[in-house]
């Protein structure tokens, strides 16, 4: 069992999230939230001649756009963190290659993006003024790496999800007024609840999402009503019930203000069952539909965490289950300063 | 239907009974009625294609393999333009088992690998799905063959 004997919410005063930039897919163009995005790709392709190619050069275009958005020149951006779904993080590296900044390369799976966050936030708060955080997946890269060949004619487990398409950008930003502020994150722990089929990712990850969760709301004494909009990565439809249960048993109600970026992302029709997964998940909902709701007041704090999977094609057919993580950050819309 | 388990708490033991509660079902009825569907229908294709080589004037047993090698090249056109894939999502074993899913198993990955080179992707990578099934199918073929021979005699 977890015990939440020590505190480990971590608060932070000076990081402003500044801009946000979203590339997507065609697939999650068609999407429910594909009016959200800064730029939408019409060939999963991107021109170029393999895939994996294509989501290096959405991860230069996200870096770049992020950077144009907050109306900075790339020399200003101090660190570029963040990272993929590819073996080695090839993606976000060699992108990285294109600009002059620090670089660090993160491996959360799906929970990469609210990870480079926490530590895109510490760099901003003690020293850097700029840093941008920066995660994707794409769904033909990551289909070959841990599944099938493209073109295999299988049937998909009703419980599947759908790796997203995408890259999100965020430039964190030392003070700055009029701009959505991150104030806490909880780091997260491994939790492995023994579940091994890794078509069931959510279920795998739920307990994960709970555990910090639940840290969260013990370290701050706050509750989910204090909350404008609670969000998890990639729980997917399942996922999120599951979690809507667990943190019930907790004593916490998730019923009213809680949303899945994965469930938002795509349309019933759309024939991904439990809706989308992959690092571009939370990225991309958080830089485009969120952020903008964020910064029209609409949203006045949002708990944002990302949960991750941490298994390999290789533990899976070893046997073993699913260890998971979540990391939360919470995200204030800050008082105008007049 | 067996009644829903209530859990009056959840821990890292019932967690995945729990799961399995929650999880949505495949459609078996559904998969299994698609299955013989487009499986009979290959198949009845595969029978077509034989009484026409026939008509044609090939000799019976030429005739179905040739309806096996027209299959097996249909199959891999429908792989290459993006259309078996398709097919397999609802269909199931029903693509898979005849040898149509053969076909997509070896052309499906070498497609997929060929931006790793010819040797290395394409040459290697292509028995990725189908090797596992020649392998068992060797095995299994020299086990039946040794049952037999026990019980009848070689010859």
């Amino acid at each position: 069992m977890q015990f939440y004997d020590k505190k480990q919410t971590l608060h932070f005063k000076n990081v402003s999230f500044v801009s946000g930039f979203t590339l997507a897919g065609p697939k999650e163009k068609q999407g429910k939230l594909g009016s959200t995005f800064d730029l939408t790709l019409e060939d999963d392709k991107f021109g170029e001649k393999t895939f994996e190619k294509a989501e290096r050069k959405m991860f230069e275009y996200a870096v770049s756009g992020a950077i144009a958005k907050a109306n900075l020149q790339p020399n200003d951006i101090d660190t570029i963190i963040g990272g993929d779904l590819l073996n080695q993080i090839v993606s976000v590296s060699f992108a990285a290659k294109k600009f002059k900044s620090s670089f660090l390369g993160l491996y959360n799976a799906c929970g990469t993006y609210v990870e480079s966050l926490i530590i895109g936030s510490f760099l901003t708060e003690f020293f850097n003024k700029n840093v941008l955080c920066v995660s994707g997946s794409h769904f033909s890269t990551a289909e070959r790496q841990y599944r099938y060949p493209l073109e295999l004619g299988v049937l998909r487990s009703p419980v599947t999800q759908w790796t997203a398409t995408g890259v999100g950008a965020s430039i964190l930003q030392r003070h700055s007024d009029g701009c959505p502020k991150i104030v806490s994150a909880t780091i997260g722990r491994v939790v492995d609840f023994g579940i091994m089929d890794v078509n069931n990712m959510g279920a795998a990850m739920a307990p994960a999402a709970k555990d910090t969760f639940t840290q969260y709301f013990i370290d701050t004494g706050k509750k989910p009503s204090d909350f404008d909009m609670i969000a998890t990565g990639d729980l997917g439809k399942l996922g999120k019930e599951i979690l809507i249960d667990l943190m019930e048993r907790e004593g916490y109600d998730f019923n009213n203000n809680y949303i899945d970026c994965g469930a938002e992302l795509f349309y019933e029709k759309q024939k991904t069952y439990m809706g989308g997964s992959g690092a571009a998940c939370s990225a991309l909902v958080t830089n485009g539909w969120l952020y903008n709701n964020l910064k029209k007041g609409n949203i006045k704090n949002l708990l944002l965490v990302g949960t991750g999977a941490l298994m390999s094609p290789t533990t899976s057919f070893q046997g073993e289950s699913i260890p998971a993580i979540a990391h939360l950050v919470e995200i204030e819309m800050g008082q105008k300063e007049s | 239907m067996k009644p829903k388990t209530e859990f009056s708490e959840i821990t890292i033991e019932n967690y995945k009974d729990y799961v399995f509660e929650k999880s949505p079902r495949s459609a078996h009825w559904k998969n299994m009625f698609w299955a013989f569907l487009v499986g009979g229908l290959i198949c009845a294709f595969g029978q077509v294609l034989i009484e026409l080589y026939i008509i044609w004037g090939v000799k019976a047993e030429l005739a179905s393999s040739l309806a096996s090698a027209t299959l097996i090249a249909l199959a891999a056109i429908f792989t290459g333009v993006g259309v078996y894939d398709k097919l397999g999502r609802f269909a199931g074993a029903g693509s898979t088992v005849p040898i149509t899913g053969f076909s997509n198993a070896m052309v499906a990955p070498a497609i997929e690998f060929r931006s790793e080179g010819l040797i290395y992707g394409l040459g290697a990578k292509m028995f990725l799905i189908a090797g596992p099934v020649v392998v068992n199918g060797v095995l299994v073929s020299v086990v039946v063959a040794l049952i037999r021979s026990l019980f009848l005699g070689v010859g």
